[in-house]
């Protein structure tokens, strides 16, 4: 099984050289700035800002594409419980509050329960994967997540026959996001997939990036990462794992049926309605990349959707 | 100096500047790395955001002059539209350029196929012919009331503007919605304005029938 080649890799032969400053940027830093003390408290914020992921060897999931600065993966993205700018999430997530967490799952399984999260992932056996992250709107980055396979959570809680597609919950906390305080999606934001969807290898649940706990504004403590499908089907911040036997309600298919689909898997050849999918803007790329067809991991997961007509099942 | 010339050697050229100042500000937190992670998406939105800003500051110009009697506002019209025109074109340049790498192709397919695309290419298309006529001797040649049926131009330009902003947003209508709401006031006063007179006159034609005439001093019109 594909997933045991990664055992090869110990995160932990990763992490020791993790940390690596761009040589120019800490003499510009630190030229510019040679103002004592108040300099020194400043400097290692900017400089974990410029951080990037080392080159180094590769699980077998991961991609050879330049890993995105921690800067960019932090600052830029959609998280619509703390505004609709991309900017919004960095800026206004200092509120919320990802610790104690507790996790509710439930449905069609032996025993549904809640837990606490630490609990709850203290046997997981996490691993560093290096994703392509395709945005519905046409940008990309490339990210380290840091996570274990859903899959390992399903075998974990024993889904029962009925149990065909697993739908996911965000939390639900106005006070603290204020995105939720107006109604243009339907809170809580709400998720879904296939049962072998949610089994594919490939899929993780996420609790850090970059080899560090998850910020607030990118999902913490926990949230869904499927490389193969549209950023917003990486559901976020998540509070309730629920297995059904019909098809769940997922929020921008109740926002806009015709503009997003339920399976919403990266597709150059199905547009948007508003705009195409042909192309994508890596951040920090000028030129745009043509889109790959799953995102470029049609090995893993085209057999998931032989004999699907894709461009009515978008 | 006299009042015009205080208008045309320090408003004037004040005014002139602080219309560049947003393109100014772009360039420099773009130079500076102050912009996001995807600093040309950011310089397409800024661009798109002040054209519609200076078409609304534009139309607002005749009912302010109007309300507070201050007819200097006229003498600035014509730049602060110029002004809505360059920043329409910056926006469309980056279009061209950073979304489309002037592949005129996928230009010429993209723009009848997506309809945020299309009203907004009508839009900037309609603030053409207001530029090309809007210097003193072709306005003269035109004469007032062919320039001023012209230059009605702007309010299909502005509703564009606001059609390619809402239907663009994915779900978030805010901000689209407040321009829609700022036009409708603009645009609506001068519905109430064009008819007031009218309904007086029902009321008491002899009172308002210089207001039937139209009131064209030199070559501007109301717009």
């Amino acid at each position: 099984m594909l997933i045991r080649q990664k055992d090869e890799l110990p995160s932990s032969e990763i992490t020791p050289e993790r940390l690596y400053y761009n040589r120019r940027e800490f003499i510009r830093l630190a030229g510019s700035a040679g103002l004592g003390l108040v300099a020194q408290a400043v400097l290692p914020e900017q400089l974990a800002a410029q951080e990037r992921w080392p080159k180094g060897r590769k699980g077998p999931f991961d991609t050879d594409d330049e890993v995105n600065t921690y800067k960019e993966i932090t600052t830029y993205n959609n998280f619509y419980e703390f505004g609709t700018d991309k900017s919004d999430p960095a800026s206004n997530a200092g509120r919320f509050n990802p610790k104690p967490w507790t996790i509710r799952i439930e449905g069609e399984i032996k025993k549904p329960a809640t837990y606490n999260l630490e609990d709850f992932i203290k046997t997981s056996k996490f691993e560093d994967r290096i994703y392509r992250m395709r945005c519905v709107e046409g940008w990309s980055m490339v990210i380290p997540w840091r996570g274990f396979p859903l899959a390992d959570l399903v075998n974990k809680v024993e889904p029962t026959s009925k149990a065909k597609f697993v739908a996911f919950e965000t939390v639900y906390r106005p006070e603290e996001m204020p995105g939720q305080k107006r109604p243009f999606l339907r809170w809580p934001y709400v998720e879904g997939l296939r049962v072998d969807e949610a089994m594919n290898p490939l899929t993780l649940l996420a609790t850090g990036l970059y080899g560090k706990d998850l910020p607030n504004q990118n999902g913490a403590p926990l949230r869904l990462v499927i490389p193969w499908k549209y950023g917003f089907k990486g559901i976020k911040s998540i509070v309730k794992i629920r297995f059904v036997e019909k098809e769940p309600p997922t929020s921008w298919n109740l926002a806009a049926p015709d503009e997003y689909g339920f399976y919403s898997n990266v597709n150059p050849n199905v547009d948007h309605p508003r705009w195409s999918q042909k192309t994508e803007r890596r951040l920090g790329e000028f030129f745009k990349r043509k889109t790959l067809m799953f995102n470029g991991y049609s090995d893993q997961v085209a057999h998931l959707y032989s004999g699907m007509d894709l461009m009515k099942n978008y | 100096m006299t009042r015009s010339q205080t208008i045309r050697w320090v408003f004037k050229p004040t005014l002139f500047l602080s219309c560049l100042l947003p393109l100014a500000l772009l360039v420099w937190n773009f130079l500076q790395d102050n912009l996001s992670a995807n600093p040309l998406d950011d310089i397409t939105d800024e661009t798109g955001t002040w054209t519609l800003r200076f078409l609304m500051v534009t139309l607002s110009l005749t009912p302010l002059r109007k309300i507070t009697g201050w007819s200097a506002l006229q003498r600035f019209r014509r730049m602060v539209g110029l002004f809505a025109f360059f920043y329409g074109s910056l926006h469309f340049t980056t279009y061209l350029y950073f979304d489309k790498f002037f592949d005129f192709g996928e230009i010429l397919a993209d723009i009848p196929k997506r309809p945020f695309i299309t009203v907004g290419f009508a839009a900037l298309t309609t603030m053409v012919p207001l530029a090309l006529t809007s210097n003193d001797r072709i306005t003269k040649w035109m004469g007032g009331r062919r320039w001023k049926l012209l230059h009605r131009l702007v309010y299909v330009t502005a509703i564009g503007g606001v059609v390619h902003y809402l239907w663009l947003v994915k779900a978030d209508t805010q901000r689209p919605l407040t321009y829609g709401a700022i036009l409708a006031i603009l645009l609506g006063y001068r519905l109430w304005d064009y008819w007031r007179p009218r309904v007086a006159s029902r009321v008491n034609p002899l009172r308002s029938k210089g207001r039937l005439q139209p009131s064209l001093n030199g070559d501007e019109g109301d717009l």
